[in-house]
Order: structure tokens, then C-alpha cells, then sequence
């Protein structure tokens, strides 16, 4: 069984644009950079930031809409001052597709 | 004995393989090669100079007839392989002859992908591979005032066009990504390679997407964009990507994928068949450049004379030369884990170069403008070198030798002199540098002599910049702040030099402001892009990646993540089917809260993203649209009853109020501007703590400006007096433009009026009856462009569908399962 989900195409995220994936562990925002790289973490960081697929990418960060922080995208750690970080789920791209891994499916996954 | 070598396909990497064998083992195979072409090898990436002129065909041969006979190679030009007998060990050529081999290679390359859009059959719809190609693209410029397009932004293509050109045919460029190349460079390289080809002649349509080719008499006519548009042609070249041409070995039960698989030593799967070029795939990799398929070609002549060998596919750079740009691109320039960014821009030579570092070793270098030390950073790159110690002075290449650093002054020194430093006064860069020379050395000193910068003060950064400029060390600059870490520019210095510079694209203002990131931050971009949007209405493309979540989705966010609908109601007045219409909203939709603001509106609170399109579209089938309460751009009109039922009232506050409103909805601007007219000095409305209040009088109306009541409190001061609603309205909007077009992000007028002077602002609109006229123009002129509802162009024609949707949902046990 496949580790990864196709969770849709790559064009379906426009270049620095994000969208909301729903999945058995929470919200799950999939960003894409400017340079084509995909990157999933979690929409929010409770009580502290979120929904960080409303945000603004540059480089390969993501500034929080409501509060400002600012994310790495790739290891989910808040950066300068601010302390905190978001889960960070692995992707990969395929012929065009988004694959995120199964792991979002948490408990599911085994059943699955 | 000597063996019989069956060659299907004279290409680049089937040549140089021959070349190797015939040199290495001259009698080990009696050779026979098939080409499909009536011709032998040539050298296809120079069918680029062919086509421009540059060089003939006869230049890029290869092997001559000469050649091939005193190597003893049998040439059957002009011939294709049909199918192969691997049991007999035979091939089948196309006038039926049968000939065994002991070994076979395949050359086969490439074939051009030719995207199937209703059309692409029609005559004079062409790849560009081979001569015939090439032939076709040289025949058309002998055709007076002919047209072609290209399909295409990526490297063929782009030769494609310049070579066009270069015949005299009119070309279009038609690409589906958002800037050129995006393959090789990034969005500030592509924008400098855009405008390179620009410059030339070429029109570069980005973003654009092919719906349909139309012909005529069975040949080509047009193609047409999904927008509609139409580019008349007659001859449409798709450069669009190839694909390995591997037809003949699946006939042959040969293992493929995307190519023909072949293992280190470029054997197939059937040990007596060797493959080579861009037909083959090895270790899950496919091929479109020479230089790795020369390396295939030493290894498989090895094979064949029985030496050991193995093929490495090596790290290669794209050394690209789109007839007279520079590029180069190696390595990885994508963004990740720990690395980091060094750009140099220089905006006078139009340069761009960008390093990737990750930790101790560069991992990507893209550069435009200037490519000598490519092949440096290249090595540094192939050899994964331990570039610390150089680290601070690594992006000026290897003859660096201690100079200057990245010099933040440059986007001043490369303007004109005629560009316009000082708008107010009209002062252009020349005019200043002559009376610095003249002795002016201070700012003082400049504003005295030249005048500018003795106006609203905006300039003065840039007429220290270029004091600094022209002095040298004489001159001492003053600290600024500046818009961000990105940049060492001010928002004052930006603003202008966007206008001077005529920069009309976010990569161009990044380049020739020097940005010292390859995207900026969340802090400039949505800066830079409301420059541009004031700066040039009509010909910028708003970026709504570039603007906060509410600007973007036209909502204000809870802290839920809900978000709040506010409808427009001009003047503050509505319509019980209007209020029917939001209630009947509230109740489809499930709305939480539905609150009076205090704006004179009313506000739907907590509604989910995914409703907002179709609460958008039922309030827009009720006549409403989006009151902007989200907007860096105009909130509110409010009003008072004024003479309709008030007794005190002297004139009609509502309607004015309604009137401005609809003059001035859908503007963006540095903050919000809220505004409000009132009947009497009683001042129902509330006028005299807004933006721009207006204070209707017997004698006709007050206009007062730079009023605050949120986090500063104060009271707005009088601009002028006038006598009829007309030019109430006009002033009100020169104003705003005036604020527009002056103002630094994110400054409430107050805060602006406090730099430039309320004087000063007054010598603009008040005393200024031309000007004043001026800046009203460029306001309605600007509103041709931005009074659309977004919420209908979202509800209605599925603008942004991607931001309301989740791409997934997995938390549907039987789908998640799937
Ligand atoms: C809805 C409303 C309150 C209400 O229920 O009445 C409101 C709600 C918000 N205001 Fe306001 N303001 C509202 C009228 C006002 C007023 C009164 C007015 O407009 O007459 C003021 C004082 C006047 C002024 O603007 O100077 C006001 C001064 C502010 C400020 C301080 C601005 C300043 O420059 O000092 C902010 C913060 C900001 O903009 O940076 C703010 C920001 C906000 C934000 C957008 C906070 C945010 O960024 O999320 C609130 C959105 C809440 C939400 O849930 O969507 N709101 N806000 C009012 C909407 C008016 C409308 O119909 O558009
Ligand atoms: C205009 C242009 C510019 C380019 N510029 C560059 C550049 O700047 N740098 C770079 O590195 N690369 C460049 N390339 C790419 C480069 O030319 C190719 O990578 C290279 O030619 C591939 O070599 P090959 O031997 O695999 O295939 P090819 O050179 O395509 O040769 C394959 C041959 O096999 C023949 N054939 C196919 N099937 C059969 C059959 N069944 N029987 C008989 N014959 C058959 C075909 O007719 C063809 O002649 C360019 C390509 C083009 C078209
Ligand atoms: S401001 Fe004057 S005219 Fe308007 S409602 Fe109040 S009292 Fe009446
Ligand atoms: S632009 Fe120079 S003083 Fe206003």
C-alpha cells in the first residue's frame, strides 16, 4: 500500500498560493512556493496562530494572518522571536500530483 | 569475424557514439545507419543560428558523405526502421528490406509534443526539431508582413521567436506559466528575459492559456486564448516539451517507461540492443540536453567493443543563450530546509544573480545579464566545495578582489536624466544633479536652487541619494527607515522611483530597486503592489498574493477563521428588500450574529469560507455588493438625514453623501478612508473625525480633511469652502487622489497631512484649480479599472474558486481508504 494520498493536481494550488485540506487529524494547509515546492503543515497552531492557508508565502515562509508570526514552511518552526511550532506533513509531487502522506489519516491509516 | 551494427537514427548522441567506436575499434562492426531524416548528423542545437541566419546548414553538419565512407558506415538516409525481429534478430526497414544484425542500437531521440487543441492538425501547425522545422519558420520571413506564434516559453520556443524575428515575421509568444523559462529561472531572471525579448519586438503573453487553433481552407488562421482572444498567424509553432520516442522499441517488447530503460553500460533489457540520446531512461532519469548524452555515447561505444564502462548522470548547468540573452541556471534554485539566499541585482546593467546556499555549500545559482562566472559557481556547486571562508563576497565571482558592496544607491544612478525626481515641482534628475554640481551641496541647498523637494518633502530621499550620488563621501546620509529588511530603500524613495522608472510589474520593481530577496516579505509586497496598482490602473496586474487575507478574500477573518459579510449601502441607506434579502441570507446561511456598525451598515458575522461565494451571489441577486469593510481603500460614505426630513438641515447630506459614494467605492488607497456629510454643523454623521467630512452649510459646503477617532483621536481641519455639491465632489476627490498617489503604505491621511503640511495640500487642491482638475481625472480614471465587484466576480465567474474550496476532504473513512 501506498504511503502517499493524491490529494489533488499541482495546478489545482496556484504558485504561492495555499488551500485547506481536511483530514481525519485537523486541518491541513498545503502551501506551493513560488519555485513549484510543496510544503503541508498544520492550519493552526492553537491558540497562537492559524488558518495559515490564509496567509502570505514568501521564500518559503508563511506570515500568520491573524497574529503575524511567521513559519518555515519545511521544518514548521516559528521564526524570530515568536516560539512555537506547527506539525509538518511529508508531500511529494508526481507527475503533476500533490501526494501527502498517510499519516494524516491517523487512526484511519491502519484500517485503511 | 566482424559483426553487423545496425545504427536506427543519426542523431547527436548516435554520431558521437560512432565517432568513439570507429576510433577506438575501427573493424569490430560493419556498420549500417538508418535516419528517418533524408540526411545524415548534424549538430540540431544549431539549427537555432539557421534559422536566425547566423549560419547555414551546410556549417552544422556533422559527418560529411566522406565520412561515413571512409569509416565504412553504409548510410541509409531518408529510411525508417518499421519493426524489429528481436528472436531472428532482424530489422524491418520501410521499403520492406530485412536485415539481421548482431547488434543494435537505438538513437531514436525525441519526439515534439504537440498538445491536442481542436486544430493541431491543421497545415502550418509545426514543432521545432528538425530542418524541415527550421525550413518552414525561414520560408515565412520571405512572406511580407507575415505573423506567427509560439506555443511555448521555455527555451526552444524563445529561439523559436527570436529567430522569427530576426526574419522580420511578427511573433507572439504564448505561455502558460507566469513567467518565462520558469524551469530554469526564477520569477526576477524571467522577468529581465521578458522584457530583453520585449525590447526586440516579440510580444510575451505569460499566464495565458490555449483554447483552440482555427483554420481556414484547412490551414492555420488564429490561435485563440480560453479569454477569447485571438492572435492571427500563418504559423503556429508548439514548443511546448518532447517526449522520448520509444514507439518502435515497445513494438519490440523492449522494457519502457518513459523511455527506453537501459542499465550503467546503456544496454536494454535485451543484451544484443543498446540505447542512446534522449530516447533512453536511465536510473529514472530522461534526457533533453547534449551534454549527458555525449557521456551515454563514450560509454555505449565501450559496450559495444566489449571495455567496461558506466555512465553517470552528472549534475548539469544550462548554459542557455536565447539569441542575445545571457542565462545560466545550475543546480537546485528551489527553496528548503535551511537554505539560504545571496542576490545581486544591478538595475543599471540589468543583472540578476542569485545564489542558493545550504549551510557551508551552494546548492543553485541563477543569473541573468552576466554569465561569466557560471561555470565558477558551477564547479563550486558539481564539487559540493566548503564556501565559508568567502562566503560574504561569493556572489562577485572569483576576480572579486575586495571591491565595493552591493551598492543600494544604484537604482538612483541608473535612472535617466530626465526622469522626474520632484512631481510636485517638476524637477527632473538632471535639473538636480546640475545644481548640485553647481554648488548646491546640501538638501537645503537643493531645495533652494532646484526646488525640489521644497514642496510636500517626498522627494528628498531620492535628492540625498543623489547628492550622495554625486558628492561621494561628502555628502553624509541621513538614516531612514526603511520599507523592510529587503530593501534599503524608503517608502517615499519606492513610490517615486516605481513612477520614475516606470516599473509596472512586482519582479520588475524587486529587480530595479535592487531587492535583496528573491520575493520580498509579507511587509513589501503588499507595499509594492498597492504602488503599483495607484501607479498604473490600467496596465498592472493586481496581485492578490501579494495582499492580506481580507484584501484577498474580500472578507473580514474572524478569530475563528469564520469571516464577516458586509454589503454595500450607499449613504447609509437601505431598501426593505434589501433588508429582506439579508435576512433571508442570515437564515440560509446560519449566521451567528447580525449587527449594525458603525458604519452605517449591517454586518454578517461568522460565516464559513466556503458559503461566502453563494452568500455573495444571493445578496448580489438582491441588487448588493461588497461594502469593502475589508479594504486598504474606500469604507463608508455615512450621512445624516440632512433636508429630506431634518429641520435643521441646509442641504442634501444623503444624497451627496450617496453621490461620493458611488464616485469612490472600489478604491484602494495606503489605509482605509472613511468619509461622512452631515446636514449642519450639528453634525449627525459624525464628520468631523473622518478622513474627508464634509459639513453642509447655507452657503453651501465645508470640506474637512485628516480627521481620526480609532487609535489617535482628532479633529479634521478645514480644507476649503465651496458653493455647489459639484465641486464638493470634485475636491473630495482630488483629495483622495492626492493621498492616494502621496501617502506612504499604511499612513491614515492624518499621518500624511503631518508630513506634507496641511499648507501644502491646500497649494495642491485649493489654489491649484488646474491641478486640483488634474488629480480628480486620474481618480476617475483609475476607478475605470477597480469598480468591479469582487464579490461577483468571485460568486459569478468563479474568480479565485481556489481560495473558498478545500482541494481535499479525508476524513471520509471509505474515500481515505480509497
Ligand atoms: C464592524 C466594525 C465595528 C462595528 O461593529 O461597528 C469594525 C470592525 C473592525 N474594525 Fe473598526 N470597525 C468599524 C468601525 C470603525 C470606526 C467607526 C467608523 O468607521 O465610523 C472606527 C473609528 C474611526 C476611524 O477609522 O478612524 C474604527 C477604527 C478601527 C481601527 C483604528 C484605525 C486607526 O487608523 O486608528 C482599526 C485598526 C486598523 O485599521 O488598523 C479597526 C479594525 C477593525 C477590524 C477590521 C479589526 C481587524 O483587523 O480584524 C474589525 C473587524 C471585525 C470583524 O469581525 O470583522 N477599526 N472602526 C465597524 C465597521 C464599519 C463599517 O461599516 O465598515
Ligand atoms: C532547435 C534546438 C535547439 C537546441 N538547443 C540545445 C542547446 O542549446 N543545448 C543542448 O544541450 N541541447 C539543445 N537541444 C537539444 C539537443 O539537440 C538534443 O538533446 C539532441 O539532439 C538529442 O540527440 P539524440 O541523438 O538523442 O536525438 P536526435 O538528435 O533527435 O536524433 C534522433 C534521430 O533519429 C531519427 N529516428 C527516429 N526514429 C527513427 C526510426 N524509426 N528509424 C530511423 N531513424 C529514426 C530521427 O529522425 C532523428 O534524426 C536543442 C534542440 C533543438 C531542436
Ligand atoms: S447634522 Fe444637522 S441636518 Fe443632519 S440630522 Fe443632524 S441636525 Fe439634522
Ligand atoms: S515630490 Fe518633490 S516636493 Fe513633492
Amino acid at each position: 500500500m501506498s504511503q502517499f494520498i493524491d490529494i489533488g493536481a499541482l495546478n489545482d494550488i496556484p504558485p504561492r498560493g495555499a488551500r485547506l485540506v481536511r483530514a481525519p487529524e485537523g486541518e491541513i494547509a498545503v502551501f506551493r512556493t513560488a519555485t513549484d515546492a510543496v510544503f503541508a503543515v498544520d492550519e493552526w497552531l492553537p491558540g497562537k496562530a492559524g488558518p495559515l492557508s490564509n496567509g502570505i508565502q514568501h521564500g518559503q515562509c508563511v506570515t500568520d494572518p491573524m497574529y503575524n508570526w511567521v513559519f518555515d514552511l519545511e521544518t514548521g518552526e516559528a521564526q524570530g522571536a515568536d516560539e512555537g511550532s506547527l506539525r509538518v506533513w511529508e508531500t511529494r509531487i508526481e507527475n503533476g500530483r500533490v501526494l501527502l502522506t498517510r499519516d494524516v489519516l491517523g487512526e484511519l491509516r491502519a484500517s485503511a | 569475424m566482424t559483426q553487423k551494427l545496425i545504427i536506427i537514427g543519426a542523431g547527436m548522441a548516435s554520431g558521437r557514439a560512432l565517432e568513439h567506436l570507429v576510433e577506438q575499434a575501427p573493424n569490430a562492426y560493419d556498420v549500417t545507419l538508418f535516419n528517418a531524416e533524408p540526411r545524415g548528423n548534424y549538430n540540431r542545437i544549431m539549427l537555432s543560428p539557421v534559422l536566425s541566419g547566423d549560419k547555414t546548414f551546410d556549417e552544422i553538419v556533422t559527418h560529411t558523405a566522406e565520412w561515413y565512407e571512409e569509416n565504412g558506415v553504409t548510410c541509409r538516409f531518408g529510411e525508417h526502421i518499421v519493426s524489429i525481429d528481436r528472436a531472428n534478430k532482424t530489422v524491418t526497414a520501410d521499403n520492406g528490406d530485412v536485415l539481421p544484425y548482431d547488434k543494435l542500437m537505438f538513437g531514436t531521440g525525441s519526439n515534439p509534443f504537440i498538445i491536442p487543441l481542436p486544430g493541431h492538425d491543421l497545415e502550418g501547425v509545426i514543432a521545432y526539431r528538425d530542418l524541415e522545422d527550421t525550413n518552414r519558420m525561414v520560408a515565412l520571413g520571405d512572406k511580407p508582413g507575415a505573423r506567427a506564434v509560439v506555443i511555448g516559453g521555455g527555451l526552444l520556443g524563445l529561439e523559436a521567436a527570436a529567430g522569427l524575428k530576426n526574419r522580420g515575421v511578427d511573433v507572439t509568444v504564448v505561455h502558460i506559466m507566469g513567467h518565462l523559462m520558469e524551469r530554469q529561472l526564477d520569477e526576477a531572471a524571467g522577468y529581465l528575459l521578458r522584457k530583453a525579448l520585449v525590447d526586440k519586438g516579440i510580444t510575451v503573453m505569460c499566464s495565458a492559456n490555449s483554447k483552440e487553433i482555427v483554420g481556414e481552407d484547412g490551414h492555420v488562421k488564429a490561435l485563440m486564448l480560453d479569454d477569447g482572444t485571438e492572435l492571427p498567424c500563418d504559423l503556429l509553432v508548439m514548443a511546448v516539451g518532447i517526449r522520448p520516442n520509444v514507439a518502435l522499441a515497445k513494438a519490440a517488447d523492449l522494457t519502457t517507461d518513459k523511455g527506453i530503460l537501459v542499465n550503467d553500460q546503456m544496454v536494454t533489457s535485451d543484451e544484443s540492443i543498446v540505447a542512446v540520446g534522449e530516447c533512453v531512461e536511465h536510473a529514472g532519469a530522461i534526457f533533453g540536453l547534449v551534454a549527458p548524452l555525449y557521456d551515454q555515447a563514450k560509454v555505449v561505444a565501450k559496450t559495444l567493443i566489449g571495455e567496461a564502462a558506466t555512465f553517470v548522470n552528472k549534475e548539469v548547468a544550462t548554459k542557455l543563450k536565447v539569441t542575445g540573452c545571457d542565462l545560466f541556471s545550475a543546480g537546485d534554485f528551489a527553496e528548503g530546509e535551511g537554505r539560504e539566499d545571496i542576490v545581486f541585482r544591478d538595475p543599471a546593467r540589468g543583472v540578476y544573480k542569485r545564489l542558493v546556499l545550504e549551510g557551508n555549500k551552494l546548492v543553485g545559482a541563477v543569473m541573468y545579464g552576466d554569465t561569466a562566472d557560471g561555470n565558477w559557481f558551477f564547479g563550486l556547486i558539481k564539487d559540493g566545495e566548503d564556501i565559508s571562508e568567502m562566503r560574504d563576497t561569493l556572489i562577485f565571482g572569483p576576480a572579486f578582489q575586495g571591491g565595493s558592496p552591493v551598492d543600494p544607491m544604484a537604482a538612483v544612478a541608473a535612472l535617466p536624466a530626465d526622469a522626474e525626481i520632484c512631481g510636485c515641482n517638476g524637477v527632473c534628475k538632471g535639473d538636480v544633479v546640475a545644481a548640485i554640481e553647481g554648488g548646491a551641496h546640501t538638501l537645503d541647498a537643493v531645495k533652494a536652487t532646484s526646488k525640489a523637494a521644497s514642496s510636500c518633502g517626498g522627494c528628498s530621499g531620492l535628492v540625498e541619494q543623489l547628492l550622495s550620488v554625486t558628492l561621494g563621501d561628502e555628502f553624509a546620509m541621513p538614516t531612514k527607515e526603511t520599507v523592510c529588511k529587503c530593501t534599503d530603500l524608503s517608502h517615499d524613495e519606492v513610490r517615486k522611483l516605481i513612477v520614475a522608472g516606470e516599473m509596472k510589474s512586482m519582479p520588475q520593481a524587486m529587480q530595479e530597486l535592487n531587492w535583496s530577496t528573491p520575493d520580498g516579505c509579507h511587509v513589501c509586497r503588499p507595499a509594492l503592489n498597492y504602488y503599483l496598482v495607484c501607479s498604473w490602473p490600467d496596465e498592472y496586474a493586481d496581485d492578490g498574493k501579494s495582499r492580506f487575507i481580507n484584501e484577498r478574500v474580500h472578507a473580514n477573518i474572524q478569530k475563528d477563521g469564520t469571516y464577516s459579510v458586509v454589503p454595500r449601502m450607499l449613504g447609509g441607506i437601505t431598501t426593505p428588500d434589501e433588508l429582506r434579502a439579508i435576512a433571508d441570507a442570515a437564515d440560509k446561511y446560519d449566521i451567528p450574529t447580525v449587527k449594525v456598525t458603525g458604519g452605517q451598515r449591517i454586518d454578517l458575522l461568522g460565516v464559513k469560507k466556503e458559503d461566502l461565494p453563494a452568500i455573495w451571489y444571493d445578496l448580489g441577486e438582491a441588487g448588493m455588493m461588497s461594502g469593502q469593510a475589508y479594504a486598504k481603500g474606500l469604507r463608508t460614505v455615512k450621512t445624516c438625514v440632512g433636508t429630506d426630513h431634518c429641520r435643521f438641515g441646509t442641504q442634501d447630506s444623503t444624497g451627496l453623501g450617496i453621490k461620493i459614494e458611488e464616485a469612490m467605492w472600489g478604491a484602494w488607497s495606503p489605509h482605509k478612508f472613511k468619509l461622512a456629510v452631515t446636514g449642519c454643523p450639528r453634525n449627525c454623521a459624525e464628520a468631523t473625525c473622518k478622513d474627508l467630512g464634509i459639513i453642509c452649510v447655507d452657503s453651501g459646503y465645508q470640506i474637512l480633511v485628516g480627521g481620526a477617532a480609532g487609535l489617535d483621536l482628532l479633529e479634521a481641519q478645514l480644507l476649503a469652502q465651496v458653493a455647489t455639491e459639484e465641486e464638493a465632489i470634485e475636491y473630495s476627490c482630488a483629495f483622495y487622489q492626492l493621498y492616494r498617489e502621496g501617502a506612504q503604505y499604511l499612513h491614515r491621511p492624518y499621518k500624511w497631512i503631518k508630513k506634507v503640511g496641511l499648507d501644502w495640500v491646500k497649494e495642491q487642491i485649493v489654489e491649484d484649480a488646474e491641478n486640483r482638475k488634474a488629480l480628480a481625472d486620474r481618480f476617475h480614471f483609475s476607478q475605470k479599472f477597480f469598480q468591479v465587484d469582487p464579490w461577483a466576480e468571485r460568486a459569478r465567474k468563479g474568480v479565485d474558486s481556489h481560495e473558498f474550496k478545500p482541494l481535499a476532504d479525508l476524513t471520509d473513512q471509505r474515500m481515505a481508504a480509497e
